[in-house]
């Protein structure tokens, strides 16, 4: 053999080694949204765009996902590079030195586009530690032909008693038309989401300043005795098993006058392809108590986050920010229409003539959004932050014990007065053990 | 077995059987029908349902989000492997218990299944963290023990109720015969016990495919199987109903198809000793 | 027969199994049981301290821990019930002479082959849901309003799913131990003059007494630690309703991440589930000594 091609040989074979060598997997925890399923159908965008990195994805439902996802890291078990979690984990997780702060991004990420309630959220000492994919804020979506033929007007903000007797005049429970469908499904991410940012709107509050838990105060009383009126004469049936997802199908079908809940649902109410009632579907902004200056507070985003475990931290954030990027939108808007975009996370989005004119909702999240102060989600004093969750580790396990109580006076096992008292003591008893009261 | 009745008799047995039957299976039936529907068919009445339109766009979608062979090939590996390695560690010992019982041999045994009822959620911490030291988290390897350990206790037990049924007089006359252990073995035993191998193969290789609490929690992306497919279509976001169907089939049909060409011998070794 | 040598080389022969076992059982349940005595949560990382028995007393302190043991006993006793006599009935039918007997036993064990996530799954949305599922359709067929089967009988409709999924193996060992029955007996019983009734009571029942035994042997190992149908229905809930013990521990260690309480609740599920098995064993023991 010739000495060159020898050396030729040897080249080749030392550049197949690097190539092999830089070749990343990123393997990407997701749950089973409609606009994550959507993210992984246009990964080839990506892919083309980074020959180098290998996408792996593991959706699963958000239970499983969120079970998951914190076992891995607080193990540091390194299964996962990206993972999608929500704006509730990702300042505990950062305060534990768990994420990779987003410094850095890309040229023309443009991470002051982030709205700024969103982009707080995500924030510890003003870094980022997470970058948004959606955001929401919760508002009223209701059938504008239901309340037409019913009579009622919805005003764009509603206070509990509008919507109440909107509910009374819309339900016909012979057509299978319930006037309102509220979660009701117990979880924290659940039921207690609404019935969290319902109380805040209610003027009540998880714990006082010296953290003792508030559900015998008479605001949580009327919270949760307006709650179950509401869905046992106007609700849907089965309703204590209906989270975001059941509540969507029975909107979908045209079997809700009203739904409160997540305001990124508005893009799958009015999408002609699914939603048999996409051109009747109003909105208006989550209602208050009257008297009560407060719209519930509700803030969420789903968020890419890069565990410090990963051991592909470069890639990871090359795909993070290509996901949550201005690109990624345009993409989506390219290939499923403007009103497809994942909404709540950019201003220029909202500033996009395009947007507005495809998604008629735009402006009503975006001021739900803008109107959401997490720093004081109740008007009485607190000793915590959050929005529909207190924003403590401990939540998880406290938000379901009670969002259990409350399903249960839901489904008529219980009623308001124990489901409180059960909630009083089982919320008391965590909070004791886990030394916030010493 | 058949005994003469008349067809009077034998009409009414074979019309209630029919029902009841039919009854049993209905929800496997009804899931592969609405995976031939669109999802806005599937939610209507059963004669909506029915009445319309057929297809296989479901199938399309599923299989385009996921990677179903992956997944398949996955639960393949895992409940075969652990079943064959389950065998290959059961066999003798069932075998010594049966042929050569002691006074603990029972206890032995009892001792055995009861450790199957460490419940795995009061365990998982302590085995993910050992998986996880050993750089064995989402790795085939540690979920084919793992699911091999969890039915172990059952192989043996099955085989052990199935050898003991082996009559030793046989052995006795093999034995008279001059037969080496070798032979003895080979020839006169294993033929005994084949029948009883392969139910206890077919029973724990369908435990192993619908194990679904390991199998989710140890895995990732590259040795999940079936199990953790479906759940990525446990209620999503809008009309479900159509594509969960066709996930739910989609993960059961090997197995079902397996089952039902294999009961005969499935049947014949599912005695677990209650047959004398 | 057997002779010193031949022990030996059995004991070699069991020891791979009883080594592998021990160490299954052993080590998980060694580390349980070290987490159980330590304040140890997953979310908030620290040195985790020794508590001593203060998980435990957490644990069965909570409002919801003696609904869970009750749950778990009604879950297990429900389902064995119903698989025990619907299996017996089941058998009785499919031993009779008919046509397509081939037929109709594979679709009665078809159930068995099921995955349990995806039986829950299926029985949640597309039978027990009020608005969509078929229970809902038919009674709305009828006039009636839908039964809400899980919010108003959470824990039934789980035993309901859970003796769905295992009618087909009762019915089948049964079955087999049913077909073995020698029918010269059976005969001379009729010629004496036994009525079916008789013949069922003082013949049959005592020939399936064994496999009985065995159901519910089996089916109890599994039905202690019933979780993923519960899981997908339910979530436990309304309320504790349809909370079994295994839920319980599973809403301390993987949804608080509070893995020493959880681990303490794991080590009161061992215990008890072996206070199950010494019945059990006793049980069986009089049973199966052949």
């Amino acid at each position: 053999m010739q000495p060159t091609f020898r050396a030729l040989l040897g080249a080749t074979a030392l550049t197949a080694v690097a190539a092999a060598a830089q070749a990343q997997t990123v393997t990407i925890a997701t749950v089973n949204n409609g606009d994550m399923i959507r993210m992984q159908g246009l990964t080839q965008d990506f892919t083309e765009q980074h020959p180098d990195i290998d996408l792996e994805w593991v959706t699963l439902e958000e239970n499983v996902l969120r079970q998951r996802v914190t076992q891995d890291i607080a193990t540091g078990g390194g299964q996962f590079d990206v993972m999608t979690i929500g704006n509730y984990e990702v300042p505990i997780w950062a305060n534990q030195g768990w994420l990779t702060p987003l410094e850095n991004m890309p040229e023309g990420y443009d991470a002051n586009d982030i709205l700024p309630a969103i982009a707080g959220g995500l924030s510890v000492d003003g870094t980022l530690y997470a970058a948004p994919f959606y955001g929401e804020s919760a508002m009223v979506m209701y059938r504008t032909d239901l309340a037409e033929e019913a009579g009622v007007e919805i005003p764009d903000q509603p206070t509990w008693a509008d919507i109440k007797t909107a509910a009374e005049a819309m339900t016909d429970e012979e057509n299978e038309i319930y006037g309102i469908c509220l979660r009701g499904k117990a979880g924290w991410g659940e039921n207690m989401a609404l019935i969290t940012a319902m109380s805040n709107s209610y003027g009540a509050r998880w714990f006082d300043m010296d953290w003792q838990a508030q559900f015998d105060s008479p605001e949580w009383e009327a919270t949760l005795t307006d709650y179950l009126d509401l869905m046992t004469n106007y609700g849907p049936p089965g309703a204590s098993s209906n989270g975001f997802n059941e509540n969507l199908s029975l909107f979908q079908q045209g079997k809700c006058g009203m739904w409160i809940d997540a305001t990124v649902a508005a893009s799958f109410v009015t999408d002609e392809d699914e939603s048999t009632v996409a051109d009747s579907v109003g909105f208006a902004q989550f209602p208050n108590k009257e008297g009560v200056d407060n719209r519930g507070n509700w803030l969420w985003s789903w968020n890419l986050a890069i565990p410090a475990s990963s051991d592909a931290t470069e890639a990871a954030k090359t795909f993070v920010a290509w996901a949550t990027s201005k690109g990624y939108t345009e993409l989506v808007a390219e290939e499923e229409g403007w009103a497809a975009a994942p909404p709540g996370t950019r201003t220029s989005l909202y500033e996009n003539a395009e947007y507005q004119e495809a998604a008629p909702f735009a402006e009503m999240t975006l001021n739900q959004i803008n109107a959401v102060d997490t720093k004081k989600p109740s008007v009485q004093e607190i000793p915590y932050t959050g929005a529909q969750f207190v924003a403590i580790p401990e939540f998880q396990g406290i938000g379901t014990a009670v969002g259990q109580q409350f399903s249960a006076a839901l489904a008529g096992q219980t009623d308001a007065e124990t489901a409180l008292s059960n909630a009083q003591r089982a919320t008391q008893r965590e909070i004791d053990r886990a030394g916030y009261t010493d | 077995m058949a005994r003469a009745v008349t067809p009077r008799r034998k009409m009414l047995n074979t019309a209630v059987a029919w029902i009841i039957g039919l009854l049993i299976f209905f929800p496997i039936l009804w899931i592969v029908i609405l995976s031939f529907k669109t999802e806005g068919d599937a939610i209507r009445t059963p004669l909506g349902v029915l009445t319309s339109g057929w297809t296989f766009d479901s199938y399309s979608v599923v299989q385009e989000r996921s990677d179903y062979f992956h997944h398949f090939w996955n639960s393949v590996i895992l409940s075969v492997g652990s079943t064959v390695l389950g065998l290959v560690i059961a066999v003798p010992s069932a075998w010594a218990m049966a042929f050569v019982p002691g006074k603990q041999t029972k206890n032995v045994l009892m001792w055995m299944l009861s450790t199957k009822m460490l419940p795995p959620v009061g365990v998982l911490m302590p085995i993910y963290l050992i998986c996880q030291s050993l750089g064995l988290l989402d790795t085939r390897i540690a979920l084919t023990l793992i699911l091999m350990m969890i039915n172990l206790p059952i192989i043996i037990w099955m085989l052990y109720t199935y050898f003991r049924e082996i009559p030793g007089d046989i052995l006795e006359a093999a034995r008279m015969d001059g037969a080496a252990l070798k032979e003895e073995v080979l020839f006169v035993l294993l033929p005994m016990a084949v029948p009883g191998i392969a139910s206890t193969l077919l029973l724990n290789i369908i435990l192993a495919w619908n194990e679904a609490f390991w199998t989710l929690n140890l895995t990732a992306a590259n040795s999940a199987p079936l199990t953790a497919f479906i759940a990525s279509y446990s209620s999503p976001e809008g009309l479900f109903y159509a594509k969960l169907s066709a996930a739910s089939t989609m993960a059961i049909a090997p197995i079902l198809i397996m089952g039902w060409f294999s009961q005969k011998q499935l049947v014949r070794g599912l005695t677990f000793g209650a047959v004398k | 027969m057997a002779t010193k040598a031949s022990r030996a080389a059995a004991r070699a022969m069991i020891s791979p199994s009883v080594i592998l076992l021990l160490g299954w059982m052993l080590i998980p349940l060694l580390m349980t049981i070290y987490f159980s005595t330590l304040r140890y949560n997953l979310l908030m990382p620290g040195n985790n301290p020794f508590v001593g028995w203060e998980n435990y007393t957490y644990f069965v302190t909570d409002p919801a821990f003696a609904t869970a043991i009750w749950n778990t006993l009604l879950l297990v006793g429900g389902v064995l019930l119903i698989t025990v006599v619907g299996g017996i009935l089941l058998a009785l039918l499919l031993d009779m002479p008919m046509w397509g007997q081939g037929v109709v036993r594979i679709m009665v064990i078809a159930p068995f082959f099921v995955m349990p996530t995806v039986s829950a799954l299926v029985w949640k949305n597309m039978f027990f849901n009020p608005v969509n599922g078929l229970f809902g359709h038919i009674a709305k067929a009828l006039g009636l309003t839908p039964f809400d089967f899980l919010s108003q009988a959470p824990l039934a409709s789980i035993i309901g799913i859970v003796s769905w999924q295992w009618l087909p193996f009762a019915t089948l060992i049964l079955l087999t131990a049913l077909q073995s029955l020698d029918s010269e007996q059976l005969e001379a019983a009729e010629m004496d003059g036994a009525d079916p009734v008789n013949r069922f009571v003082f013949i049959m029942l005592p020939h399936l007494a064994r496999a009985i035994t065995v159901v519910i042997l089996i089916q109890t190992i599994f039905l202690l630690s019933i979780f993923a149908e519960i899981f997908v229905t339910t979530s436990g809930g309304p309320g504790d309703a349809s909370t079994n013990l295994t839920y319980l521990i599973y809403q301390e260690s993987l949804l608080s991440f509070d893995v020493g309480t959880g681990s303490a609740g794991g080590v009161i599920a061992i215990i008890l589930a072996n206070i199950v098995a010494i019945f059990l064993m006793r049980m069986i023991g009089k049973n199966l000594d052949a």
